[in-house]
């Protein structure tokens, strides 16, 4: 690359050279027609691509090699940077130092319109859909103004078919299923024609079933010479999935290698720098039945959130029942219904410790031995503007905290620091602001609160998400240690692997219904997938044969 | 082009240094605004900021504003805590001047006043300013309405309220028509604190009320569910702490606070009811609270200021000639200021291509 290019050679001007995305009619040519340098060789290269923030450094020097018709991951844990990395080419962010070389040109990706004018497509993690048009409508609103709708519902059709992606152009994205709404995306994108298509964890709004599918389009995609980008934490879709794998760790590159020939726990060393401990599991006896819900039917508190009908489940002293489910499928709604945020249940239908406290508001509800984790760690278990001991009067508000109208604020810096202490949380003290935490720290805070409390009844939603390795191993290992000393544990998970791990008995919930429960020994990963698309009521003999399940409902 | 960077870590120090140096700049701003005008600035600055404490007599007259500027700041400060916008503290006042100072008319025309008709007449006027707020709350509460606006409206209205009420039935017969009732006796009006001054018990009483504020906010529990609920909603339905609960207490502080000033000004300079009972008190406490950062012991700094601003507008108009406006004018551009320093804590400025 002549060094007179560089900072130059803007997108402007290399978009006359490559497709526009409204330019639809070139095809698969582009893959293979521009071979005619030696650099030509990368698709993508990225070189020393810094990018600082105020608090921390995202991407430090970060050089990144993707090859055409390579499906390449990145991998790395929550906070790794890969992101930031990704936003960077898809040009919704600028580096603050580094080059981009694409198809052997270095460039300078301004907007992501610009980097869509290069041939990179990205698919997100959450989707931007409009619920009430339809297929067609919905991706004709990225395409010029005089786009022919008839036309672009044929050209939907056929790429869809193309790849083997089942879509309807003519249907309204509010009766599609989480994974069609995602195959929407994906044919939006595939309809640029991408020479790159970035996908950022495809896989954390499917079933198992699902993700078996979206690889066989990827994998048909990638040998058409487009490549891929696929971003993930998940070690064994990797293993599977892919031919390279880059390694992330607090914004560096660790390690690159062939992710077929690693083991698990070999990319896991890479990743988190040591090899996650395993939790020892000693069947129990449960105990007398601690919560139980009765045919719990809430309506919908607004438009987009998920009714539930006619919950009925148990959770006994000394077990852990893990809730399984594809986001948005009710997870929400009943954890609001059980922990008191939302009192609008009839009062028989959750019943604790023999009393029914349906109408209940939190604190009634904790006072009556109940604890609750929140999935959302700064805004709802913690405020972030005040101090880890002032956090503590969010579920402690016992006389031992709370004098005659007045706080004793010696006594909740002394608990604070207690579970400082025997949690192993990194910060400053007592009087560090939760803000000031790193995301996995202040969940051990908020676990170590509650469990502090000595509850009858722990509540954990998404115990270990965004946290690492290491935290997360020492959090399923305190509420194993809980459920030993006789609490109630029901844990809410979208990490099937988890609630294998901890749990006694699981429940699936889907569509705002809940599962019978099954032995976590008898569950297999199938069955739970299917039992995730909302299929339990068939008999269990069809489950290991069956080929298509139908997906879950959109929320 | 100039472009604003957030802060990693916002410093405390500013936090507070910011009040200051808001302060400063509306200084900077007057001194510019006196030499657009052609007077001299020094002789400005001395009117605004010297001259009404160069004696006991001006410290008197600046307490005489304190009081009801800090009454109505500490309510504030309870509410804006809790993400309650009340902006309506002015009407709140106005009604506590209506049902108190109707009360004292009332009362007058059988007793010659005391301690006891006092307090009656001062629990009136508190109770006047609650049922003011309560109407913004009950429509918040049950419907959703938004505070903001309801509560502003609702000025106007007890505007146009007190103004029927001189004008009719509590019109003084003898008082050749004027809009305005009869002078109270003086057994109904504050005792004053300060002998051979207008400073009254009120001053005492906004200090206590910053005092109580404090202790309600950083030390009792009630104080800090309500702050959760202002800082972070979902964690104060986490910690079921009640909102509807929090914007009652908010409101009705506040509510209390403000009839409280009113009534104030009823039995203290005023001593009648008059349509113009507050030169806009309650808008001005708004910037007190947040000049004070919305800390019930800061804002007795804050309304010291403000107050020095009323009496520098008042004396700048004798003196230099200056519009009425110029008390209007001083507060705009504090608020401004401050505003413009509060960016400046979370955010810097960088120049970028």
């Amino acid at each position: 690359m002549p060094s007179v290019y560089q900072g130059i050679y803007s997108v402007h001007v290399t978009e006359n050279i490559f497709i526009g995305p409204d330019d639809l009619t070139l095809e698969a040519q582009q893959y293979t027609s521009q071979k005619d340098d030696g650099d030509m060789d990368t698709r993508l290269k990225l070189r020393g691509i810094t990018k600082r923030y105020p608090s921390v450094v995202a991407n430090d020097a970060i050089d990144l090699t993707v090859l055409p018709g390579e499906i390449h991951s990145v991998l790395g844990e929550n906070g790794a940077g890969k992101s930031t990395l990704m936003k960077i080419i898809y040009g919704s962010v600028k580096p603050d130092q580094g080059q981009v070389f694409w198809n052997g040109r270095e460039v300078s990706i301004a907007n992501p319109s610009a980097a869509r004018d290069l041939g990179i497509a990205m698919v997100f993690q959450h989707f931007s859909l409009f619920d009430t048009l339809t297929v067609t409508e919905n991706i004709a609103l990225g395409l010029p103004k005089n786009t022919k709708l008839d036309e672009l519902a044929k050209r939907i059709e056929t790429t869809a078919k193309q790849y083997g992606l089942d879509l309807e152009p003519q249907r309204h994205v509010h009766t599609l299923s989480v994974g069609e709404c995602q195959r929407v995306e994906i044919v939006r994108a595939l309809l640029t024609k991408p020479q790159l298509l970035i996908l950022d964890e495809p896989t954390s709004v499917l079933t198992p079933q699902a993700v078996e599918r979206l690889f066989e389009t990827l994998r048909k995609l990638a040998s058409e010479g487009c490549s891929i980008l696929y971003i993930s934490h998940k070690l064994d879709e990797i293993r599977a999935l892919c031919h390279t794998c880059t390694v992330m760790r607090g914004g560096k590159v660790t390690g690159t290698c062939d992710p077929t020939q690693e083991t698990a726990a070999g990319l896991s060393r890479l990743m988190i720098g040591a090899e996650p401990p395993a939790i020892k599991h000693v069947e129990r006896q449960p105990g007398a039945t601690m919560l139980k819900v009765n045919n719990l039917s809430l309506a919908k508190s607004h438009p987009f959130a998920t009714a539930l009908s006619d919950i009925c489940f148990e959770l006994k002293a000394g077990e852990i029942v893990g809730i399984a489910g594809v986001s948005g499928n009710g997870q929400q709604e009943l954890l609001a219904a059980l922990s008191g945020e939302d009192p609008r249940a009839d009062s028989a239908a959750i019943v604790l410790q023999d009393q029914p406290v349906g109408k209940m508001n939190a604190a009634g509800r904790r006072l009556r031995g109940l604890g609750f984790v929140p999935e959302e760690r700064l805004g709802r278990g913690a405020v972030p503007d005040l101090s880890l001991a002032q956090n503590l009067l969010l579920s402690h508000q016992t006389s031992e905290t709370v004098n005659r109208g007045f706080v004793r604020f010696n006594a909740i810096s002394q608990i604070a620091a207690n579970i400082i202490q025997r949690f192993k949380v990194k910060a400053g003290g007592p009087h560090a602001t939760a803000g000031s935490l790193s995301g996995g720290n202040l969940q051990k805070y908020i676990v170590g609160r509650e469990v502090m409390r000595d509850p009858k009844v722990l509540i954990v939603a998404q115990p270990t998400w965004g946290v690492d390795v290491g935290a997360a191993a020492q959090i399923r290992a305190e509420l194993v240690a809980l459920r030993d000393a006789g609490c109630a544990l029901l844990v809410i998970s979208e990490e099937l692997d988890e609630l294998f791990e901890i749990s006694d008995r699981l429940l699936v919930i889907a569509k705002g219904r809940v599962s019978p429960s099954i032995k976590r020994a008898d569950a297999s990963i199938d069955q739970i997938g299917l039992w995730m698309s909302g299929l339990w009521e068939q008999p269990p003999a069809a489950t290991t044969t069956a080929a298509t399940p139908v997906e879950v409902s959109h929320a | 082009m100039l472009k604003l960077e957030p802060r990693t870590n916002p410093s405390v120090l500013m936090s507070w240094m910011s009040p200051v140096f808001a302060v400063l700049l509306t200084v900077l701003c007057g001194v510019a605004l006196f030499l657009s005008l052609g007077k001299n600035p020094l002789e400005g600055l001395e009117v605004f900021f010297w001259e009404p404490i160069s004696n006991l007599q001006g410290w008197a007259e600046v307490g005489v504003k304190v009081a009801p500027l800090l009454l109505i700041a500490v309510g504030l400060a309870v509410c804006y805590r809790a993400n309650v916008f009340n902006i309506g503290a002015e009407g709140q006042l106005v009604l506590g001047a209506i049902t108190g100072g109707w009360a004292a008319l009332h009362l007058n025309e059988s007793s010659t006043g005391g301690a006891l008709m006092i307090a009656l007449v001062l629990i009136a006027g508190m109770l006047g300013g609650m049922l003011w707020a309560a109407i913004t709350t009950i429509l918040r509460d049950r419907f959703n309405t938004s505070e903001i606006l309801v509560s502003l409206m609702l000025v106007y209205v007890a505007q146009l309220l007190l103004s029927y009420l001189v004008h009719g039935v509590l019109m003084d017969p003898d008082g050749a028509n004027f809009p305005q009732s009869k002078l109270l006796d003086d057994g109904f009006l504050l005792p004053i604190v300060v002998h051979g001054t207008r400073l009254h018990l009120g001053i005492l009483m906004a200090l206590l009320a910053s005092g109580l504020g404090w202790l309600f906010l950083s030390k009792s529990f009630s104080g800090f569910k309500l702050q959760v609920g202002g800082m972070a909603p979902m964690a104060a339905r986490y910690a079921g702490f009640s909102s509807r609960k929090s914007l009652w207490t908010s409101m009705m502080i506040c509510g209390a606070l403000a009839g409280l000033a009113g009534v104030c000004e009823v039995l203290g300079p005023v001593g009648q009811l008059t349509p113009t009972i507050s030169p806009g008190y309650g808008f001005a406490a708004i910037i007190v609270a947040y000049v004070g950062r919305l800390h019930p012991i800061g804002v007795i700094f804050s309304s010291f200021i403000m107050a020095l601003f009323y009496i520098g507008g008042e004396l700048s108009q004798s003196r230099l000639g200056m519009p009425n406006a110029i008390t209007g004018v001083f507060q705009g551009i504090l608020l401004f200021s401050l505003l413009a320093c509060d960016v400046l804590i979370h955010y810097k400025l960088s120049w970028r291509k």
